[in-house]
């Protein structure tokens, strides 16, 4: 049976931090040092890379390495590689490596993402920004409204919650409560200090409803998924994590046409993959660039109904790091800091070997669900520890 | 808001663009089914049918979302100010991301009705729309 499925092997990370010294390109090797030493694997060994969105050019620090750059960097012999931002979000990177090593095209293939946006934004000088004089493609419909930022296309979705269903901001401040919380106990976390309702409360508003603290932090950061063949899981000295099933989906490429955002669909579609239900799943790590994403995402994997998101995490007892469904265990990138996707898969992999250390859930979880995006793109991956 | 970044104008975002020099606002339509395409494209997302043109629209519609907007974005942007998406009468399928002005923004809410105007910028004709009395 392994020979049909794709695995998880090494995971690494490098250190989280703002305005970094460390150049990108070594915080990616980090990263994959880390994940290679995880999995026993050497650098010769890896025969497949594969990222999003690829060298971003004109924006250096949302995405400064390239597949190809790394490759021809660390000397790796690729028989395969991709990448590239026409997938369906960050994770869709990992997808795209199962696919790859499902069908003999690559043993051991390398997944990551590296962000130096902190970094980038104070040295500019450095890392410049590409300058437009006009927008285009989809930029347009958004940008000459002032629609400039995620936090504002995302704000209309939760509002839609709020007037709707009657989401309230104590309701959604379960989600940086939660993130924060955990992420004190994650000594790499970007943000250690916990987040009180008060605080919550009197933070100020970014683009309502969502407030500072429903948003991400810019961090300097790389992340490595190792995504190995199943039938070269004897190479392989850690725990496997199993990728039991994927989804995928964009609709509108457009953050004003989708009545509803990508992760609705996108979380339907993963139980059609695969024979386990939501009632099967021990931990989530939901998207929550913005915390109403992470929301968003629990009603569209079906754990709870559409509307009914606010009601599901009111209180936040249960997706405490002790309640029925630990949610984001390792502060999301709400506490944990802008690891853009990667961080959720990492950190599923992380839970369902038993490595969490301080942030471990108690009852050794065995399958979990991670995800990406959920806005026009969207992207969810079920891992079990068989 | 006073500063606004401007599309570049091409072949299929021209009409949309620029149609408010003579106070219209024109969405690209299938003269087959009927059904608006936007993003303006040249083929039709419901029929593939290629005979898609540019059709004025009533220009007045109501809220299906909005937020206030609090952060500066850019040192010349005045805050707050509303971003909505509107759903134009007659017009199925299609929300139009836009500014709600000439009002308290804190005042706004879904549902209320709204009409079209336009603010010159260069060669672009921004379509923003205001309050109008249900
Ligand atoms: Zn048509």
């Amino acid at each position: 049976m392994s020979g049909q499925f794709a695995y998880i092997s090494g995971v690494g990370q490098s250190q989280i931090g703002m305005r970094l010294e460390r150049s990108p390109l070594l915080l990616t090797l980090d990263a994959v040092n880390e994940a290679l030493s995880e999995a026993g694997l050497d650098i010769s060994q890896i025969d497949g890379v594969s990222t999003y969105p690829g060298r971003s050019a004109g924006m250096l620090g949302f995405s400064p390495i390239g597949a190809d750059e790394l490759i021809d960097a660390l000397g790796i012999k690729a028989r395969w590689y991709s990448g590239g931002m026409e997938i369906s979000s960050q994770l869709g990177a990992v997808v795209e490596a199962a696919a790859a090593v499902r069908s003999g095209m690559a043993r051991h293939v390398i997944c990551y993402r590296t962000v130096y946006e902190a970094a980038a934004l104070a040295r500019p000088d450095e890392y410049p920004m590409q300058r437009r004089d006009r927008v285009d493609n989809y930029s347009q419909w958004l940008a000459p409204f002032g629609a400039i930022s995620a936090v504002t296309w995302t704000a209309q979705y939760a509002m839609r919650h709020v007037k709707k269903y009657g989401l309230t901001r104590e309701q959604l401040a379960q989600i940086a409560l939660t993130d924060r919380a955990n992420a004190a106990l994650n000594p790499r976390a970007l943000v250690q200090e916990s987040l009180t309702m008060d605080e919550y409360l009197g933070a100020r508003m970014i683009s309502s409803p969502l407030c500072l603290y429903d948003c991400d932090r810019f961090s300097d950061a790389s992340t490595v998924i190792i995504v190995s063949a199943g039938d070269a899981l004897d190479e392989v000295v850690c725990q496997p994590v199993r990728i039991a099933a994927t989804a995928g989906s964009v609709d509108r490429l457009s953050w004003d046409q989708a009545e509803w955002m990508a992760c609705y669909a996108t979380g339907r579609a993963l139980w059609e993959q695969t024979d386990y239900t939501v009632d099967d799943v021990d931990t989530v790590q939901l998207y929550d660039g913005f915390s109403f994403q992470a929301l968003a995402w629990l009603e569209g994997l079906g754990f709870c109904g559409v509307g009914e998101g606010g009601n599901f995490i009111e209180g936040g007892k249960r997706i405490a790091l002790d309640g029925e469904l630990p949610l984001n265990t390792f502060g999301g990138q709400i506490g944990a800091g802008r690891l853009h996707g990667f961080g959720f898969a990492h950190e599923a992999v992380t839970q369902l070997r038993g490595n969490g250390g301080a942030r471990q859930i108690k009852a050794q979880p065995t399958v979990a669900v991670a995800t990406s995006g959920g806005g026009p793109l969207a992207t969810a991956l079920l891992l079990t520890r068989d | 808001m006073v500063h606004r970044a401007l599309p570049r104008l091409d072949r299929d975002n021209r009409a949309f663009w620029t149609s408010g020099e003579s106070g219209e606002l024109v969405l690209h339509r299938c003269q087959s089914c009927a059904s608006y395409v936007h993003p303006p494209r040249p083929v039709c997302r419901t029929c593939l049918s290629e005979n898609v043109v540019p059709e004025a629209v009533a220009g007045t519609g109501e809220v299906y979302s909005f937020t206030v907007n609090y952060q500066k974005w850019h040192p010349k942007m005045e805050v707050p100010f509303v971003i909505a998406r509107i759903q134009l009468d007659g017009v199925d399928g299609v929300l139009l991301t836009s500014n709600v002005v000439g009002c308290d923004p804190e005042s706004v809410d879904i549902g209320d009705r709204v009409a079209v105007e336009f603010e010159q910028h260069e060669d672009v004709f921004v379509p923003v729309f205001r309050r109008v009395a249900s």
